[in-house]
């Protein structure tokens, strides 16, 4: 591919040998195709389109900070901008909720393609799964106005965002592999995966901060992967300091954990997908 | 017993050896857990074959034009889809060689919600086209279709004749090693038929295109191919030149 964009700057015509990528490329064109479709139809008939990636997560932080200032912050001074604090937390939490809820469903939702169409099946999931990263992307927007609201500076540590965003997405997309091919067998996983997420997210502390749990759930706490990846994404933005080994190998850790597993359950399952869909 | 693996090795072949498919028709797509345990405890998890396809073996070399015949539901669409990667056979090896270009099913690889346009491109990212392949061949397509004014609606208002136009245009507009057609074209009016037929006919004639194609109309099968294989209840029931196996399938109907 390099080579063809430094060969084909002036139009030419092209052979039609030419006309297909190599079997290896092909994948990237069509998850690229798909990234796009999402993102046309989730925007279409909206007055506002692409605006509400950015209002939706400036919306939500609002009603919560208003709600949770008084209820909850007064006592606890560890968070040092609690409206930062809660933005922060929520994209990175929609992230994933968005990513695995979609990439469950992923298989089901294509099934007129998978039974007409060749094509290698992690696309679906992982298709989706990008998807929510481009949100996420668009709703840093909306962390921006917020730390520009405060006057927030960044530090170089920021600088590690990128990588933050990798571990997550990494970790999305081995759940949302495992969840996607549990759900092609199992429908209930669709209903169970909901409670889940919103057991997941009260233990996450999204709006609350660890210092106000008992000892032995703020022990805990590391082994809850969503913690690691906002505490990845506070830290370094949010407190300007490092991520720290623990949490940062602890991200690394779960991510390429879920992928594995992810990845194991799927290519187990794949072949028999299309008799259950 | 077969002592010699023949195997697909230019880009056209097609070596179908020895392939089951079985479906399971048992009651077995479970939608709950609870549906699955109660299954699972009254031992009705049993496995209730169908043989779609009963070890049907075959060889097509590059170049070829293939007609496959066989009455509703002997296993045809079942073949293609195996052929083209859809599904994997239960037993036996399929082996493909070259870019193919599949029209199974009518509006395979498209989204109703998107414009024809969207479409095109999701579709030939589908088949594999270069991005600059379908810049550069777009308005080809288009004009092949003669859908010139209605590119920029949601294929959900388009009628399945006009749907059938723009696949049928994007799998064509080059050559591909191979072209695999099951009656999606049967819905085009008399026009885009004929039309469609000459396509076929060109790619036939140029000798780099393997063609297999379904078809009802022994006609058609006879005008268009060299060959005919005779799939019938899933057994391979007659391979041979057109006109024969097309005669003899004629014949077993009345
Ligand atoms: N996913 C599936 N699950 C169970 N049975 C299936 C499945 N797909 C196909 N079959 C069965 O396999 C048999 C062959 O189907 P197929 O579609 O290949 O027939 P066909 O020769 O294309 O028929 P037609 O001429 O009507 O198009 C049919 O009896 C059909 O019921
Ligand atoms: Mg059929």
């Amino acid at each position: 591919m390099s080579q063809n964009t430094a060969t084909e700057l002036a139009p030419k015509k092209i052979k039609d040998g030419d006309a297909w990528y190599p079997t290896s490329q092909r994948d990237m064109f069509v998850v690229r195709q798909l990234v796009t479709k999402d993102f046309k139809l989730k925007y279409r008939r909206s007055v506002l389109g692409i605006a509400w990636s950015v209002l939706n997560p400036l919306l939500m932080m609002l009603v919560q900070a208003a709600v949770f200032t008084r209820l909850m912050v007064r006592s606890d001074t560890s968070i040092p901008n609690f409206p930062i604090y809660l933005i922060l937390g929520n994209t990175a939490w929609s992230l994933m909720s968005d990513a695995t809820r979609q990439g469950m469903e992923s298989i089901i939702h294509a099934q007129s393609l998978l039974k007409k169409v060749r094509i290698n099946r992690w696309v679906f999931p992982v298709q989706k799964v990008l998807f929510a990263v481009v949100n996420y992307t668009f709703s840093l927007a909306a962390v921006a106005v917020v730390m520009a609201a405060f006057g927030w500076t960044l530090s170089p540590w920021a600088l590690l965002l990128p990588l933050g965003v990798l571990y997550l997405t990494i970790f999305c997309i081995g759940l949302s592999l495992l969840l996607s091919s549990l759900a092609v067998f199992f429908r209930d996983v669709i209903h169970l995966w909901g409670v889940v997420l919103t057991a997941w997210m009260y233990l996450t502390p999204l709006f609350y901060s660890v210092s106000i749990l008992p000892d032995w759930m703020a022990s805990i706490m590391r082994f809850n992967p969503m913690y690691l990846y906002i505490t990845f994404i506070r830290r370094i933005l949010l407190w300007k300091m490092a991520p720290g080994l623990l949490v940062h190998g602890g991200c690394i850790g779960f991510a390429l954990l879920m992928l594995g597993i992810g990845y194991a359950v799927f290519r187990k399952t794949e072949d028999r997908f299309i008799l259950f869909i | 017993m077969p002592n010699e693996i023949i195997h697909a090795n230019e880009p056209g072949s097609i070596v179908v050896d020895d392939v089951t498919m079985t479906f399971n028709i048992a009651k077995e797509q479970f939608n709950s857990l609870k549906e699955y345990f109660i299954a699972l405890t009254r031992h009705e998890l049993k496995f209730k074959p169908f043989h779609a396809l009963k070890n049907v073996s075959f060889t097509i070399e590059p170049g070829e034009s293939v007609g496959l015949v066989g009455t509703n539901g002997s296993g045809k669409s079942t073949m293609l889809k195996i052929i083209a990667g859809v599904l994997s056979p239960s037993e036996g090896r399929v082996e493909v060689n070259g870019n193919i270009a599949p029209l199974i099913e009518l509006g395979a690889g498209f989204d109703r919600e998107l414009t024809a346009r969207e479409n095109i491109y999701l579709n030939g990212a589908l088949l594999g086209y270069r991005k600059e392949f379908i810049d550069e061949n777009f308005d080809r397509i288009v004009e092949f279709a003669e859908l010139q004014n209605f590119m920029d609606m949601p294929l959900k208002n388009y009628s399945s004749g006009m749907v059938a136009r723009i696949a049928f245009s994007i799998a064509t507009i080059t050559e591909p090693d191979l072209l695999i057609v099951d009656e999606a074209l049967s819905v085009g009016d008399k026009f885009f038929r004929e039309k469609c037929e000459r396509r076929i006919n060109e790619l036939v004639n140029s000798k780099n295109v393997t063609v297999l194609f379904v078809s009802h109309s022994v006609d058609q099968v006879k005008r268009v191919c060299d060959r005919c294989i005779w799939i019938e209840k899933g057994d391979l029931r007659m391979d041979g030149p057109a006109k024969e196996v097309a005669d003899a399938y004629a014949n077993m109907k009345r």
